[in-house]
């Protein structure tokens, strides 16, 4: 007897192929020396020129931006972007390095711009033409982000800004922000308003900062007396909390609507980060006498990750199912808390596997996979931290799915 | 299209799941089970008290013979229907010889033609167990208890589940190097049953004692079938394990959100939220793997007997989590008697251990994945 139902349509099953072959005829040469990890780690203008030039072609193909509507880029389609998503990463496809763009911008203009404005901001966003970045953390409002103290005051149909905003991966390639700014000191939440801001205006000041790696990437910057057309408000004056929840929503991968994502690549010179590549380096990586793989303390907890690890994939066959569901959201929201603690949790334990030899940084010639694991695992934190961090995604999971008092 | 892309887990799965959960809410609310199992009237000596007309209607309902081939008279759903049923028996902490029901129809399967008497005494509503069990709970041929010589059963199975609830017991013994699988009815001359004293209310457990009981081999290649079956049976029993997580954590998150300490509700405190959503994530991996390895199974994939370990090893530590976390979260009331959440903290506690534990499934697991460990 068989229950099953298709759970791909046949518009998503001829798109997949139509993927399949342009990525086959479109090969992608070798980077340029040095390429980053990821997009937040991007420094260099000949590495963003790189993946600027990829990330266009791949929209003029329509792989990207394809489920948003044909007048503002995109191609009109329905659930196109996760088979896209699949094929290129399937492919070893350059990251796509507008990542606040398209996974924050994107979606929040579409849900609360102007239409003018949609149709001026959109199509850039899908070409990578133009990079965005994110204003949203000051030195006082992280986890407590409503506290944001950046004002942004009247000025006939101008608005000035004045603040300093934090943790701003990629500001110093942006033409655009999506900037948090308060506009009534008297109301916490309904004294926010949300903007996009030109980056190329006068009024801005950028400056890097060094991550624990050793790496820029991201940076603070300082607004003094930045001018804003009131056209690059959304929504209304006294609603920016709200705007900002859209963005959130979409920046821990918990919407409905997919939206291009960074393509999971090598982490540089070593392997990825998951449990097959741990497996492999256990054969290898001696801490106390033999080979990890032989241990049996090393074994199970090498196989305590893979079930992590698959567990996660699992969750997607389960989430097409409302039978098998207590809450609609409550698979989705775990999303960003089991991917940032499951590669923390694996470098942690490759540190642990490769002994003495884990002391060893990137640019060692005898570091295990090139120094790939110490650096992941200090670069996990990014993960673990940003976009609300663990302790933050697990006040969202028990005050909104499970229904505890709320800690505000 | 590919069998991969389809989700497997169709209305009458659904509807399944529905009519159990609604079914045992009526029928076995917990306040009922509490004064059944663990009431002061209950007999702690003579065998452990269950609603066997419930049963009866379950077995009514066909839900003994799910598992069974159409062709035996059953009515052979697809794995994540039963496993969408097992969710439902776990959230209820139901007693009763559903699982291990379940589980002989899945090892007659495997048997063959030989099991058909057998296949039709359980389409026919009997019910029957895994008497398979040394006395450390493995079934590997040279440490059973149980040898079969000369047409005879002679030695004690452990562990057997439903002890007096079954009418039928699939029976693992040594004969000669092997092991062979014998049917045997419950009231057979030779054949006495020993009741364990054990922590959790809700089963019934013990030995099975033969003495030079007359029996026929099922199949002599008892190993072989019992190695094919298993990775269905884990994730039966993961996926009732799930379900009772599941109830103590519903219920634990309500306790937080009625129970005041410090002017604000318990859940207000992040050292009582998070543990609990933790708890909800554990659940949610072991559910997630649960219908991965069902799914697999339906569509006899290779992946299916690492998942079948993945699931049960996750159950396991869920399981503990569960328990461990329920009752500390729910304080000094959750210390007595007279709170539900003890009869769910001793059945997960049992089904942990039921079958193997969290680092045996691990161990069989890297064994398939990594390779073996070096004598």
């Amino acid at each position: 007897m068989s229950q099953a139902q298709a759970a791909f349509s046949p518009e998503q099953e001829d798109f997949r192929t139509y993927c399949r072959q342009w990525l086959l005829d479109n090969p992608v040469g070798p980077a340029p020396a040095g390429m980053p990890s990821g997009p937040l780690e991007i420094t260099q203008s000949e590495h963003m020129a790189h993946l600027q030039r990829w990330q266009k072609k791949a929209w003029e193909a329509g792989l990207i931006g394809c489920d948003y509507p044909v007048e503002y880029g995109g191609q009109g389609r329905q659930h196109c972007q996760e088979i896209a998503n699949e094929e290129m990463s399937r492919a070893g496809f350059p990251f796509l390095p507008n990542i606040v763009g398209l996974g924050m911008a994107a979606p929040t203009i579409l849900h609360h711009a102007s239409e003018e404005l949609k149709r001026e901001l959109l199509p850039p966003i899908f070409s990578g033409e133009e990079i965005w970045c994110q204003g949203f953390s000051e030195p006082g409002a992280g986890s407590d982000l409503a506290n944001v103290q950046a004002t942004a005051e009247r000025k006939g149909d101008k608005w000035i800004i004045n603040g300093h905003k934090v943790w701003t991966s990629l500001a110093h390639f942006s033409r655009w922000m999506i900037l948090l700014a308060r506009t009534d000191r008297s109301d916490k939440y309904k004294g926010l308003t949300y903007f996009v801001a030109p980056m190329f205006a006068d009024g801005i000041t950028i400056s890097p900062l060094v991550k624990i790696t050793g790496e820029s990437g991201f940076n603070e910057v300082f607004f003094e007396n930045l001018e804003i057309d009131d056209r690059y408000r959304l929504d209304e004056v006294g609603t920016g909390w709200q705007v900002a929840m859209t963005t959130l929503l979409h920046e821990r991968g918990a919407s409905g609507l997919r939206t291009p994502e960074v393509i999971p690549q090598d982490q540089g010179d070593g392997g990825t980060v998951d449990a097959r590549s741990l497996i492999e380096l256990a054969r290898t990586a001696q801490g106390d006498g033999g080979p990890a793989a032989q241990d049996p303390i090393y074994r199970d907890r090498l196989m305590q990750l893979l079930i992590r690890e698959r567990a996660k994939s699992a969750h997607e066959r389960r989430a097409q199912v409302p039978a098998l569901q207590d809450h609609p959201q409550r698979l989705a929201l775990q999303n960003k808390l089991l991917n940032s603690e499951l590669v923390q949790d694996s470098a942690a334990l490759a540190l642990d596997m490769t002994g003495s030899t884990s002391t060893l940084a990137q640019g060692d010639a005898n570091a295990p996979d090139g120094g790939l694991w110490p650096y992941a695992y200090m670069n996990s934190f990014g993960a673990t931290i940003a976009a609300g961090t663990s302790e933050i995604q697990r006040n969202i999971l028990g005050e909104r799915v499970l229904g505890l008092p709320r800690s505000k | 299209m590919s069998e991969l892309d389809e989700i497997g887990f169709g209305e009458e799965a659904a509807l399944l799941k529905q009519q159990a959960g609604r079914l045992l809410a009526e029928r076995m609310p917990i306040d009922r089970l509490h004064a059944m199992v663990a009431g002061h009237d209950a007999n702690r000596s003579g065998p452990p008290p269950w609603d066997e007309s419930l049963w009866r209607e379950m077995v009514d309902l066909g839900w003994s013979a799910l598992a069974l081939p159409e062709s035996a008279g059953g009515i052979e759903m697809p794995l994540t229907a039963i496993a969408g049923l097992m969710e439902e028996i776990g959230r209820a902490a139901l007693p009763g010889p559903l699982l291990d029901t379940l589980a002989v129809s899945l090892v007659l399967a495997e048997v063959g033609d030989t099991a058909q008497p057998a296949m039709t005494a359980l389409a026919g509503g009997d019910a029957a167990s895994l008497a398979i069990c040394d006395r450390y709970g493995a079934w590997r041929a040279e440490d059973l208890d149980v040898e079969y010589r000369d047409g005879l059963l002679n030695g004690r199975a452990w562990h057997v589940q439903e002890l007096s609830r079954v009418q039928h017991f699939l029976v693992a013994a040594r004969n000669g190097d092997g092991l062979s699988l014998f049917w045997v009815d419950a009231s057979a001359d030779g054949v006495q049953l020993e009741r364990d004293d054990i922590v959790d209310l809700t089963r019934d457990q013990g030995r099975v004692v033969f003495r030079n009981v007359v029996a026929m081999p099922l199949t002599l290649q008892g190993q072989s079938a019992l190695d094919a079956a298993f990775p269905a049976i884990w994730t039966l029993l993961a996926s009732e394990m799930a379900g009772a997580s599941e109830w103590l954590l519903q219920t634990t998150v309500e306790y937080a959100c009625t129970r005041q300490q410090f002017d604000r509700p318990l859940g207000w405190f992040q050292a009582v939220k998070h543990p609990l959503v933790n708890l909800m994530i554990k659940i949610d991996e072991t559910r997630s793997l649960v219908f991965e390895a069902a799914c697999a199974m339906d569509d006899g994939a290779e992946e299916a007997r690492d998942l079948a370990h993945m699931a049960k090893a996750s159950a396991c530590d869920t399981a503990a989590f569960a328990a461990n976390r329920s009752v500390q979260l729910h304080g000094g009331i959750g210390f007595t008697w007279e709170c539900f959440v003890h009869v769910y903290f001793k059945r997960l506690l049992h089904g942990r251990s039921l079958w193997g534990g969290a680092q045996w499934h691990r161990a069989r697991l890297a064994e398939r994945v990594i390779g073996p460990l070096a004598a």
